[in-house]
């Protein structure tokens, strides 16, 4: 077992070999996709919902809790300091991760919902006055809408939504159109984890910045699949959750910039986030921990530092490329059914095929589907605005990972075909 | 494979196809809704009470197979019964819904909504195949909330 209280792993900070990705070498390291489901290989095309994790994370975990368990900036003793160093030594993987330019401005939370909770909350209740406005997306997570209705709630200020086209793209002349002076956070997703759309959030974020507005970008089906580099987006906040990542869950991380971050007052409080507690008055602690009240998920933390090396390791560029072909042939291969429509079509798109069939519910789809060992999500993925655009109370979403195959397509298409055949169609 | 034949049965797929006392009912007696928020079901029931009677049922809403037949089927099975009969009716189906699949049940006098037996094999589905008839208990009591699943 790895002694080693940073957690590095030289096997994983070097490079992979040039050339493509070796799929079946890195399947080897996911021991959960390598199981039967009623008697067939698993398909696990859930990977929007939470994505399966490399023994890599798994055994930092259980290292962590063997070699290092202690809680973290309080205790003088040896584990405590071990303990602390390999928690915030995962804060600085994530700060390379996001290219952000300080380890303040890295946030450890429960995933992207709290992470926009934290904003929402903080920044939202305390900045935003009646006859202020919130921009979001009609394609949103409902985790990006409920806690600006919130905030709004509590505030006073208004919600205003750019609308998406029918192929599911953001219609930037209607943003340009609500963008005033009165716009005072602009919350967007990077990708739609209901159709796939990658927005144009540099472009967005561009554009609120004309008018002084504050960004917040969603990046929970973004940074697991694509590089991601706040400076160069300049966004104000980006979230985004562990599990999606590789990592486990309940771990996440807010980047937000200093200045922002300086001026807004705790989420929570408790231990860990103060400095002197008088009743008469408290002081609070720096960033980044003014914002990490109580015992963190050091253990999460630490394993969201070993995901983040394995991502990096393999590369993300090379990550979406192969991602994108898996698209495009699940695309092409789909489309071949008939009856079959694909739901989101926007020319930028992450590995997301939404999908509806004529004629079959898509909770049918799912449950037939998942007889055969394929693992997809149906509903409305959160995103009941979204579905409505689209006038549908749901769809089916198979959604891929550099560990997907093209043979697991093909698994796909013949589930697809088996519910036309179940329902005589 | 047999047991995905065994819930999607055929006399399941027509009703699902071309749904029974699908309508929206002017002036009902009662009326309620029900949710199930965790695949977006939805649908409304319209009942015309005759004294203890129901004399006209109705349904409306979008939904999976199970659901829609479900909702189609029971329409078909309660005209004319009294709230007691109904009462029991639907003790009958919830048992056989729910029943362990080792188990056997007695199906003999559900008629057609027999063919809802190969739910059980599927646990998740079960708040489909009861979507219905929770919201038809809801009506019956005069409850005006709409009912979820949840």
């Amino acid at each position: 077992m790895n002694m080693d209280p940073t957690l590095e792993n030289e096997t994983l900070t070097a490079p992979a070999p040039d050339g493509p990705l070796d799929i079946e070498k890195i399947r080897m390291d996911f021991p959960a996709l390598h199981q039967k489901i009623y008697g067939k290989p698993l398909v696990y095309l859930d990977n929007a919902a939470t994505t399966q994790k490399p023994s890599w994370v798994l055994n930092v975990i259980q290292t962590y809790y063997v070699c290092s368990n202690a809680n973290v900036h309080r205790g003088l003793h040896f584990l405590s300091e071990r303990a602390t160093h390999t928690y915030e030594y995962a804060r600085s993987k994530a700060q390379r991760f996001l290219n952000a330019a300080d380890s303040a401005e890295i946030i450890f939370v429960r995933g992207t919902t709290e992470a926009i909770n934290l904003v929402a909350h903080s920044y939202g209740r305390t900045f935003l006055k009646p006859g202020d406005e919130i921009i979001l997306t009609a394609i949103e997570h409902h985790s990006n809408i409920v806690p600006w209705q919130l905030a709004a709630e509590a505030s006073g200020a208004k919600i205003r939504v750019i609308p998406v086209n029918d192929k599911g793209e953001l219609i930037l002349e209607e943003y340009e159109r609500i963008l005033s002076e009165r716009t005072k956070v602009v919350a967007v997703g990077h990708v739609s984890n209901a159709l796939g759309t990658i927005n144009p959030v540099h472009r967005i974020i561009e554009m609120a910045h004309r008018f002084g507005a504050v960004t917040l970008v969603d990046g929970a089906q973004a940074a697991p699949h694509m590089d991601v580099d706040v400076q160069e987006l300049n966004c104000d906040f980006y979230a985004f959750s562990g599990h999606k990542l590789y990592g486990p869950t309940g771990i996440g991380i807010l980047y937000g910039k200093r200045e922002l971050l300086e001026k807004m007052p705790p989420y929570q409080g408790g231990g860990e986030m103060i400095r002197e507690v008088g009743f008469d008055r408290t002081t609070y602690a720096d960033l980044p921990h003014k914002f990490e009240a109580g015992t963190p998920h050091i253990a999460g933390s630490v394993a969201l530092g070993a995901a983040i090396d394995y991502v990096k390791h393999l590369g993300l560029g090379k990550i979406a490329a192969y991602e994108h072909a898996l698209l495009h042939e699940a695309t092409e291969k789909v489309s071949e059914i008939s009856g079959l429509r694909i739901v989101g079509t926007a020319s930028e798109k992450s590995a997301i095929l939404s999908f509806v069939m004529e004629g079959v519910h898509p909770h049918d789809i799912g449950t037939i589907v998942d007889r055969e060992g394929i693992a997809i999500r149906v509903g409305h993925h959160c995103a009941q605005p979204a579905m409505k655009r689209f006038g549908l109370p749901a769809t089916a979403r198979a959604s891929f990972s550099f560990y997907n195959t093209p043979e697991e397509i093909d698994r796909l298409v013949a589930g697809l075909r088996k519910v036309k055949e179940v329902f005589a169609l | 494979m047999s047991d995905l034949f065994e819930l999607y049965q055929q006399v399941i797929l027509d009703h699902n196809k071309k749904p029974r006392n699908f309508h929206k009912m002017e002036n009902p007696s009662k009326k309620s809704e029900g949710f199930n928020p965790l695949c977006g079901d939805r649908l409304t029931v319209y009942v015309q009470m005759e004294g203890d009677k129901v004399r006209d049922v109705s349904f409306e809403g979008s939904g999976c197979a199970i659901s829609k037949a479900s909702a189609s089927m029971m329409t078909e099975s309660i005209k004319g019964k009294s709230r007691a009969e109904i009462e029991m009716l639907f003790k009958r189906v919830h048992q056989m819904l729910t029943a362990p699949p080792d188990e056997s049940v007695d199906v003999k006098d559900l008629g057609k909504l027999a063919a809802f037996s190969g739910v059980r094999e599927f646990p998740v589905r079960v708040k489909c195949a009861t979507l219905a008839w929770h919201t038809l208990n809801s009506a019956l009591q005069d409850r005006h909330e709409p009912i979820t699943t949840e």
